[in-house]
C-alpha cells in the first residue's frame, strides 16, 4: 500500500528526515514512534502532501506520488489529526464537515452517507447539526474520523489521534479505530509517542530518532521487550516508568 | 507528619444560565510535607481544587469551605492582598504549558527576577545572581545565555524548568503543579519530575501534583486522591493504584492500553452507572 524509499525531508537547509525507507502492506497497521523532533510527523506530512521539500520516492499502491496531490489521490488517503478542536471548523456543523468532501468530489446521496457514517463512528444522529464546541473531545474526534472516512479511502494517516483525550475516551476511540479497520479493511499509518497504543492497534512499528529510522520491528517484539536497537529499548524502558 | 494544608468541605460553584453548577462538591483532604497526587479526567474538578487553594478562582466563581488552613493561616479569610503576599513566597503553582504561562515579551531572566523583586528587597545585581543560581538549580547548563532569551526561543522542557526556577529561590512551602509534564516529551518529563522531587525532599516542601496520567502519578507520589464528578472517590497509597476499590478508579486503570496488550477491545467506562453511584 505504501512504499517509502530513501525519503529525505528538508526544512530550509536542515534535513529533518534522513534516508528513511519502509513499506506498509495493504490492510496493515504500521506505527512510527519517536520523540518530538524525531521526524515522525514530518513523514506523515510528506505523505499527505503538506510538505513539499522532500526527495526520494513515495508510492501508494502502484502509483508513485509527485509533489502535487491530485483530487483523485485524496480519495485513497485521508488524515486524522491530534488536535480535535483545531481540526474542525468552529462555525461549521458536523453535517457541513461531513458533506464537504462529498461536494468537492461530486458524490451524491449525501443524506444517506452522512447518517450511515454517524452510525459507523458511534455518534448519535442528533449530533448531526451541532457545532464543534457543543461536542465533547471524544465526540469531536469521532467527527474527524468520520470526515476522513467519507470518501472511503483505503489508507488513513493518524497523527497522535488519541493523545489529546482522557484515558477512558482514548479507550473508546482506540476501540473504534480497531473495529473500523476490521470492518473496512483499512490500512493505518499511525504516528505516536505512546507505545502501549502501538501494542493495541498496530502490527509493526518503526522507531525514529533524529530523523533516522533506527529499526522496524513486529509489534510482538515490542510486547516481548525484544526490540533490537538501543534507542528502541530505551523508549520501552522509559514508557514503563511512566 | 505535620499538616501543611487542611481542607474541609471545599465547594466551588459557578453560576450558569441553568442555575448554579457545583464543580467541586464538598471535598476534604490534608497535605503534609509529602507528594500528593490528584488524578481524574477533564471536568473532574481536580484543577479547580488546586486553583481554589491558591485563591485563583475568579468571579463569578464562588469558593466556600468549612476550613482551609495553610500552615496556621486561615485561607477562607485571606483577601486578595493577603494572597498576593502568600503566592510565590509561600505557595506556588506550576501550570501545564509554559508557552501560555510565560510572558512572551519579557526575557526569561527578568521574568524570574520579577517574583524576587516583589517578595524580597535586593539590588538588581544581587537579583541577577540569584536568578542565575535558580536557573542552575533547575539544571540549565548555560544560565547566562538562557537569561537573555525570550520564551519562544526555548523548548517546552526548558520552558517548564524556567517556570520551576521562578519558585526555587523563594522556597515556597506548598507547590501545586497542574499537569506539569503533560506538554512534555517522555525524556524531558523525567528531568522535570526529578527537579520537583528534589525540592520536596531537600526543602521539605509539600507538593500537590494534579494530573490525568495515572501511571506517572502512581509512580511519583506518596499518596493519590482520585477525583470524579467533583468528588474524591478514593484515596490510595502510591503504587497501589491497581488495588483500587472504587469502580471509577478500576475502570480508568483497565481502560489504559498496556505495553504487552493482548485484549481485543479495551473496557470502556460506564459513565451513566458511575454518575448514579456518585
Amino acid at each position: 500500500m505504501i512504499d517509502v524509499d530513501s525519503l529525505n525531508v528538508f526544512y530550509g537547509s536542515t534535513a529533518v528526515v534522513k534516508d528513511v525507507s519502509f513499506s506498509v502492506a495493504t490492510g496493515e497497521s504500521f506505527a512510527l514512534v519517536g520523540e518530538s523532533g524525531s521526524g515522525k510527523s514530518t513523514i506523515l506530512k510528506a505523505l499527505a502532501g503538506q510538505v513539499d521539500s522532500w526527495s526520494g520516492s513515495i508510492a501508494l499502491g502502484n502509483m508513485p506520488l509527485g509533489h502535487k496531490r491530485t483530487k483523485a489521490m485524496m480519495r485513497h488517503v485521508q488524515m486524522v489529526f491530534q488536535d480535535h478542536y483545531g481540526s474542525l471548523h468552529p462555525r461549521k456543523t458536523v453535517d457541513d464537515a461531513l458533506t464537504e468532501p462529498l461536494a468537492i468530489h461530486g458524490i451524491g446521496a449525501k443524506d444517506e452517507r452522512v447518517l450511515s457514517m454517524l452510525d459507523a463512528v458511534g455518534l448519535a444522529r442528533k449530533f448531526r447539526f451541532r457545532l464543534p464546541h457543543q461536542l465533547s473531545g471524544g465526540q469531536r474526534q469521532r467527527v474527524a474520523i468520520a470526515r476522513a472516512l467519507m470518501l472511503e479511502p483505503e489508507l488513513l494517516l493518524l497523527d497522535e489521534p488519541t493523545s489529546a483525550l482522557d484515558v477512558s475516551v482514548q479507550a473508546e476511540i482506540l476501540n473504534l479505530l480497531k473495529s473500523l479497520r476490521e470492518e473496512r479493511g483499512l490500512t493505518y499509518l499511525l504516528v505516536t509517542h505512546d507505545l502501549p497504543v502501538v501494542s493495541f492497534l498496530c502490527d509493526r512499528l518503526g522507531v525514529l530518532r533524529h530523523g533516522k529510522l533506527e529499526e522496524v520491528a513486529p509489534v510482538s517484539a515490542l510486547k516481548a521487550g525484544a526490540l533490537t536497537s538501543d534507542y528502541g529499548r530505551e523508549l520501552v524502558e522509559r514508557s514503563q516508568v511512566f | 507528619m505535620s499538616t501543611l494544608l487542611e481542607v474541609q468541605n471545599l465547594k466551588v460553584r459557578f453560576p450558569t444560565e441553568r442555575g448554579e453548577v457545583e464543580v467541586v462538591k464538598g471535598i476534604s483532604f490534608s497535605l503534609g510535607r509529602e507528594r500528593l497526587g490528584i488524578v481524574g479526567e477533564s471536568g473532574s474538578g481536580k484543577s479547580m481544587t488546586g486553583r481554589s487553594v491558591m485563591g485563583l478562582i475568579g468571579k463569578p466563581g464562588r469558593v466556600t469551605a468549612d476550613r482551609m488552613m495553610f500552615d496556621g493561616i486561615d485561607l477562607t479569610r485571606t483577601d486578595e492582598a493577603g494572597y498576593r503576599r502568600l503566592r510565590g513566597a509561600r505557595m506556588s503553582m506550576v501550570m501545564q504549558d509554559p508557552k501560555f504561562s510565560l510572558n512572551p515579551v519579557m526575557r526569561i531572566g527578568e521574568q524570574i527576577g520579577e517574583a524576587l523583586a516583589f517578595h524580597a528587597r535586593m539590588s538588581a545585581k544581587a537579583r541577577k545572581a540569584k536568578v542565575l543560581e535558580a536557573l542552575e538549580a533547575v539544571r540549565i547548563n548555560d544560565p547566562e545565555r538562557v537569561y537573555n532569551l525570550y520564551p519562544h526561543e526555548v523548548s517546552g522542557g526548558m520552558g517548564q524548568r524556567v517556570m520551576i526556577a521562578m519558585m526555587v529561590f523563594l522556597e515556597p512551602d506548598l507547590m501545586i503543579a497542574d499537569e506539569p509534564t503533560s506538554a512534555l516529551d517522555v525524556s524531558v518529563r523525567a528531568q522535570v519530575l526529578e527537579i520537583m522531587d528534589d525540592l520536596v525532599r531537600r526543602r521539605g516542601m509539600g507538593l500537590m501534583l494534579i494530573s490525568h496520567d495515572l501511571n506517572m502519578v502512581s509512580h511519583w507520589c506518596d499518596r493519590i486522591l482520585v477525583m470524579f464528578n467533583g468528588q474524591i472517590v478514593e484515596e490510595c497509597a502510591a503504587g497501589k493504584l491497581h488495588e483500587a476499590k472504587h469502580p471509577y478508579t478500576q475502570g480508568l486503570v483497565a481502560s489504559l492500553p498496556r505495553l504487552n496488550e493482548t485484549r481485543e477491545r479495551l473496557p470502556v467506562l460506564d459513565r451513566a452507572a458511575l454518575e448514579k453511584l456518585a
